[in-house]
């Protein structure tokens, strides 16, 4: 056997991530029921390797393993967006853990096993390994919903997540069936020159099996009518767990999508325009207008989330190079944006696990003005006011769309922007204007301010910077088989 | 033709000039805790003082370059890049901006300073000079950017700050609902603005001013996409600049410190869509269909916001609508073509509005702290609890006189020569009706300038109790007051037109900016040979002026009884001044009364309270009842959302098999 | 009669409509869960059938992925119907609704 098409490289780093799992599971073990703080410590320490390496075999890797995977540098960059979450998320967990007595060794692990899905998500050729790496996300982030199994909604949103997510998964593969029925293969590149070879791209099985492929993938990125999971799923689970999943999986979602359909874009002609077109104004429009006018801030990021995946699919849609680049970007900057909002409101959170109600943001401004600042910064980040690096996001995706001719979409786009204001914009009046009520102080928790001060600083840098992290991006999307 | 960025000399102070408000903004932001007040304003107003010292040298640097030569720039670095279409953080001072910098530079001192004792013994001092600084910031960069993007940055960050600084008393609900609503108003200007560069952007390639203009000077005059780019930037500055219909938001923006209300609502962030129309004069003379709507726009929001002007007894709001006037003024003459004249009419608006408003300011420190004296709960901004200030705030009232008068047109004033300049150029540019209303309007404003001067200063003073009585200002209040004044008197100088005997040299400045876009609306000269019938409109503008003030006179000062005195004591001139009076009346019941009865039944309580304002609100309130039905969608019964799923599967696999 | 690939395929196909018509219309958590199970099974036949036509490991050794996947999703979603049960003392779907709007 020929072992140099085993290329280790290529996987590095979500092998790190996999040894790392059982490393933390052991090292759980060992330290007893009552203390987790080494398994949070090693856990950190495996990201940190994991990123090292990432960082290390960046765009090294190739294609190996019969062509299942590719260890380019776009598996890179969504790599280092992966682990970023994943050290927000379990620098920042511990107290909310403890708050709420299920400050289990499991968390981490999971984190991990997830995280290691969605690497082999972004850096998968082939359907196979794209489809095994999205259910080793998804079992992972079922678990996690249901953290909290004293909760009712908690386990509510477990449920609700596991069947329809389920569900979905029935229609991926079958997609990936009737495609493999069309071409013989689920290796992508076959995929792309079937597509491109082909007079009819849609004849026979094709048309029934890219439609599916899109719509098991729309689903995880929470795309409008697909996306009803998410509100329930972010608004019921563990608030540190809501702030991974609206981040990370969203991520590794869009990372497959580009994988399947960036380079083949430019062959699937008018039904699959008109199919995006529709989805992402429909997106945008339900996410936002749901928002409006939402008590709890929980429920109000999740529908805004739903409506930040409308924006990005019009990267999608472009299919050129700055909206893939875009979409890079893009999700660079707004994973640090929810990450660090549904952390911060968790921090806020005075009147229980049961109620995240808006008015707990009530005086933030004068109690904890650097807190109530970093919030501010992701409120106008996710808006998308320059200089920060939501604009830019926004930007970068939006005229990549005019380029590829999608004006009204992006008038509708612009619009949907600025309807956002209203419901971003009240928790900054909230937090400045509102008269005090009697609430509890908010605790001082050091790591947990640290991970929403480097969100914080990340959202601000990638707005001073961008133009050298695009250039990145772009080198990313280039370097796709 | 030369072209800016090919001659364009570099300058390593550029930076300096916003720089210098950020590091205030830094240093009074960190140490709030710790910052004595009156040292955060003296730091604060020294930041701008700073500023306003590097303009002063970038301008004289550009004046020592030939004429057509004028600019520098600087780059700070390449913010990013996308294949040939890359944008720099980098400035410009080219004439057009020189005058920005050096007006929000100075204007901006004076008002920094002026706040130190305005805002002594509150208690957010810090936090006031903080948000003021960082808005002198975004101000700066955004008239010094070389590029739309860079602008819109400062454009969005004016907002937010207009938005802190309006809802600064934040325990004040209504307050803080005023800013809230600026700044959703302002995203909706903002809509069309973004969407102005993206279109642009596709258009040009570029976003950088010298490459737009060169490029766009390729097109066909009336091209359709550049009429939509200009139409697109201009919904931006409507709302920015508070002109039809997005001009809602500055009469409730009041409700920040008057010294705010001053710099942002007067001299400074609400003329940036002037400048930005300015600064795209060749886009908008490429757009003739553009520069109409402009045209009209501004000369329909001049009148409207002048007759509302006349009914109101909120000393600030007249001032309010008084900018939303005087800025539809600007409009107007960018809309002709005059941009010169309306970046003219910008500065000199600035130093006479920013002058009325600390004036304003003044009046009800001395107000506010009289009622607080003498214990009268009292609305210290009502015009008709005050009267006979003068003879209390002298300094306060002989420097309002001046800015009145400024504002009046009253000739050897600065407001004069500026305005004149934008009637005469309409008037020759052949839009008669446009002028008709910028006449009537100019009356109007005379009116109601000194209906608010006569109600404030003139008469018995309307809430004496006992001997006490309002005291004037500090000094450091009325210091800034003076200087004001005295910029509103000679600010015109600069521009005397040449028919006067002067040499206009303002617009001699300001041509190596304009003279492209001019040459192509054919309007450059047009104002050059006007001889006597230039003459003839400015007296004839000249005395509606002065029939305003004096109609102001009559009804607001001569009391009813004095007509009756006279004719007691004098029979022969009792016909005479009986007939005056019976024109008083004539003029009263029909001209006077029914225009305010108009403006205040119709265009204020019912077009402004219920449709403009009722529109903005209501649209608010709509999209949030849509929203909460469309979230009713969301049932929470895991098989709906499974069947909504199965029923979009079912839409797509037909849309790509069919 | 020949069965032809199209035989198989029309099978799975009912199969898999028969699963999704018992995810929407069952109330039984456990149900919607088998009828889940239907529908992957569904695409194991359509995954043989094609593999076979092709010629083509491929697509069998697809088929033993989905069912390792299945298995998976079978424990986690059992121990959540467990921890359903114990909330709410039924695993009737219609009574999960804690959460909506």
């Amino acid at each position: 056997m020929d072992l140099s098409r085993f290329n280790l490289i290529t996987i590095a780093t979500p092998l790190v991530l996999g040894a790392g799992v059982l490393l933390v599971m052991l090292v759980d073990l060992l330290s007893g029921r009552a203390n987790r703080r080494p398994a949070q410590l090693a856990a950190l320490a495996v990201v940190l390797a994991a990123a090292a390496v990432c960082l290390a075999t960046w765009n090294t890797g190739g294609v190996s393993f019969f062509g299942q995977v590719s260890g380019d540098g776009f598996a890179s960059f969504f790599n280092l967006i992966f682990l970023a979450v994943a050290f927000l998320v379990i620098l920042a967990g511990p107290a909310y853990l403890e708050r709420n007595a299920i400050h289990f060794g499991e968390y981490y692990s999971l984190v991990l096993v997830s995280v290691m899905g969605m690497a082999f998500m972004a850096a998968g050729t082939n359907l196979l390994v794209i489809f095994l790496g999205l259910e080793t996300m998804s079992l992972a982030l079922y678990v996690l919903a249901g953290f909290n199994p004293a909760r009712q909604s908690s386990n509510e949103a477990s449920l609700k997540y596991l069947l329809l997510g389920s569900f979905a998964t029935g229609f991926l593969v079958f997609g990936i069936a009737l495609v493999y029925g069309q071409i013989g293969s689920t290796d992508l590149a076959r995929f792309s020159a079937y597509l491109a070879g082909a007079g009819d791209p849609f004849a026979g099985y094709m048309g029934a099996g890219v439609a599916l492929l899109l719509i098991g993938l729309t689903f995880k990125m929470a795309v409008v009518p697909f996306h009803f999971w998410s509100p329930d799923v972010y608004d019921g689970a563990p608030t540190v767990v809501s702030a991974f999943m609206s981040a990370a999986p969203k991520a590794a979602a869009f990372a497959a999508a580009l994988r399947i359909f960036y380079a083949p874009a430019e062959s699937l002609g008018l039904p699959w325009e008109r199919i995006l077109w529709i989805l992402a104004a429909l997106t945008m429009t339900v996410g936002n207008l749901s928002a409006l006018n939402q008590a709890s801030i929980k429920r109000m990021l999740a529908y805004s989330s739903v409506a930040h995946a409308g924006y990005l699919l019009l990267g999608i849609l472009a299919g050129n190079e700055l909206g893939a680049a875009g979409i890079l970007f893009y999700l660079a900057s707004y994973v640090f944006m929810n990450v660090g909002a549904f952390t911060v409101a968790w921090m806020v959170n005075r009147r229980g696990e049961g109620r995240y109600d808006l008015g707990d943001f009530a005086q933030l401004g004068f109690r904890r003005p650097l807190l109530a600042a970093m919030m501010s910064v992701f409120m106008l980040g996710l808006i998308g006011i320059p200089p920060l690096a939501g604009f830019f996001g926004k930007l970068y995706v939006f005229t990549a769309a005019v380029q590829a001719g999608y004006v009204w979409l992006v008038v509708i786009a612009v619009l949907n922007s600025a309807v956002s204001v209203f419901y971003y914009l009240r928790v900054m009046v909230i937090m400045y204007m509102r008269e005090n009520e009697a609430l509890k102080d908010v605790d001082r928790i050091p790591a947990t301010f640290a991970a929403v001060a480097a969100c914080a600083l990340m959202v601000i840098l990638l707005g001073l910077i961008p133009g050298s992290v695009l250039d990145v991006a772009r080198a990313a999307v280039a370097s796709m088989p | 033709m030369e072209h800016e960025a090919a001659t364009a000399a570099h300058s390593s102070l550029l930076w300096l000039i916003p720089a210098f408000p950020f590091l205030g903004m830094l240093i009074n932001g960190l140490m709030r805790r710790r910052m004595p007040e009156k040292a955060a304003g003296i730091l604060a107003s020294a930041a701008m003082l700073g500023a306003f010292l590097v303009s002063l040298l970038v301008f004289l640097d550009l004046r020592a370059l030939p004429h057509h030569g004028r600019a520098l720039t600087q780059t700070i670095y390449t913010w990013f890049a996308v294949g040939d279409f890359h944008v720099d953080v980098s400035f410009l001072a080219d004439p057009l901006s020189a005058v920005m910098i050096l007006v929000v530079s100075g204007v901006g001192f004076l008002i920094h300073v002026y706040s130190i004792g305005y805002m002594k013994g509150d208690p957010g001092a810090v936090r006031y000079f903080t948000y003021l600084n960082l808005f002198a910031f975004f101000m700066l960069t955004l008239v010094l950017a070389d590029n739309y993007l860079l602008m819109f940055v400062g454009w969005e960050g004016v907002g937010l700050c207009s938005y802190l600084l309006i809802g600064f008393w934040y325990t004040d609900y209504e307050k803080a609902l005023a800013g809230n609503k600026a700044f959703i108003v302002n995203r909706i200007g903002d809509f069309g603005f973004i969407l102005g560069i993206l279109l642009m952007f596709a258009t040009f390639g570029s976003v950088e001013y010298g490459t737009v203009f060169d490029r766009a000077a390729g097109f066909p005059y009336g091209s359709a996409v550049i009429t939509a780019i200009t139409l697109l930037l201009f919904l931006g500055a409507t709302g920015k600049s508070a002109q039809l219909p997005l001009y809602v938001w500055l009469p409730d923006a009041m409700a920040g410190p008057t010294p705010v209300s001053a710099l942002i609502h007067a001299a400074t962030m609400v003329t940036a869509g002037v400048y930005m129309v300015a600064r795209s004069n060749l886009l908008y003379s490429l757009a003739p269909v553009s520069l109409t709507v402009v045209a009209a726009v501004g000369a329909f929001t001049a009148l409207f916001a002048a007759t509302i002007g006349l009914t109101q007894f909120d000393i600030k709001k007249v001032l309010a609508y008084s900018t939303v006037s005087q800025l539809g003024y600007m409009f107007l003459g960018c809309g002709v073509a005059a941009f010169g004249a309306g970046i003219f009419h910008l500065m000199t608006h600035a130093f006479f509005k920013a002058l009325l408003f600390l004036g304003s300011g003044s009046v009800i420190h001395a107000m506010d702290h009289y009622f607080h004296h003498a214990g009268i709960k009292s609305n210290a901004q009502d015009m008709r609890y005050m009267g006979g200030l003068r003879k209390h705030l002298p300094s306060t009232y002989w420097t309002m006189l001046v800015g009145c008068l400024a504002i009046a047109g009253i000739p050897g004033l600065s407001g004069f020569f500026s305005k004149d300049e934008i009637l005469w150029k309409t008037f020759a540019s052949g839009n008669y009706g446009l002028w008709i209303i910028a006449v009537i309007t100019s009356g109007l404003t005379a009116f109601y300038m000194f209906r608010l001067l006569y109600m404030t200063f003139h008469g018995d003073f309307r809430s004496a109790k006992g001997h006490d009585h309002p005291h004037e200002s500090p000094r450091v209040m009325t210091v800034p007051l003076m200087i004001l004044a005295g910029l509103s008197v000679v600010g015109g100088w600069v521009g005397i037109p040449h028919v006067l005997g002067g040499g206009n040299q303002f617009e001699m400045w300001l041509e190596p900016v304009f003279e492209r876009g001019q040459e192509i609306a054919a309007l450059a000269h047009a104002g050059e040979h006007g001889g006597a019938t230039e003459l003839l409109t400015m007296l004839f503008v000249t005395l509606v002026g002065l029939s305003g003030i004096g109609l102001a006179y009559l009804f607001y000062l001569r009391q009813p009884k004095l007509p009756e005195k006279v004719a007691a004591g004098a029979g022969p001139l009792y016909g005479l001044v009986y007939n005056k009076y019976y024109v008083d009346e004539i003029y009263d019941a029909g001209v006077v009364q029914p225009l305010k009865a108009t403006s205040n039944h119709f265009l204020w309580r019912f077009f402004d309270v219920k449709i403009v304002d009722g529109l903005v609100n209501g649209t608010a309130r709509v999209m949030t009842e849509f929203g909460t039905g469309v979230r009713k969608i969301q049932t929470g019964q895991v098989q709906n959302y499974a069947l909504a799923f199965a029923v979009g599967v079912v839409v797509i696999i037909l849309a790509f098999v069919l | 009669m020949i069965i032809s690939l199209n035989h198989y395929l029309v099978l799975a196909a009912l199969l898999f409509s028969i699963g999704v018509a018992g995810v929407l219309t069952r109330r039984n958590a456990i149900i919607i869960f088998a009828s889940i199970e239907l529908m992957m099974n569904a695409v194991n036949l359509a995954f043989v059938a094609f593999a076979r036509h092709w010629g083509d490991v491929g697509g069998q050794i697809f088929v033993f992925f989905i069912i390792a996947v299945a298995a998976a999703e079978v424990a986690v979603g059992l121990a959540i119907i467990v921890v359903l049960f114990r909330h709410r003392e039924t695993v009737n779907i219609d009574k999960v609704n804690l959460l909506k709007w």
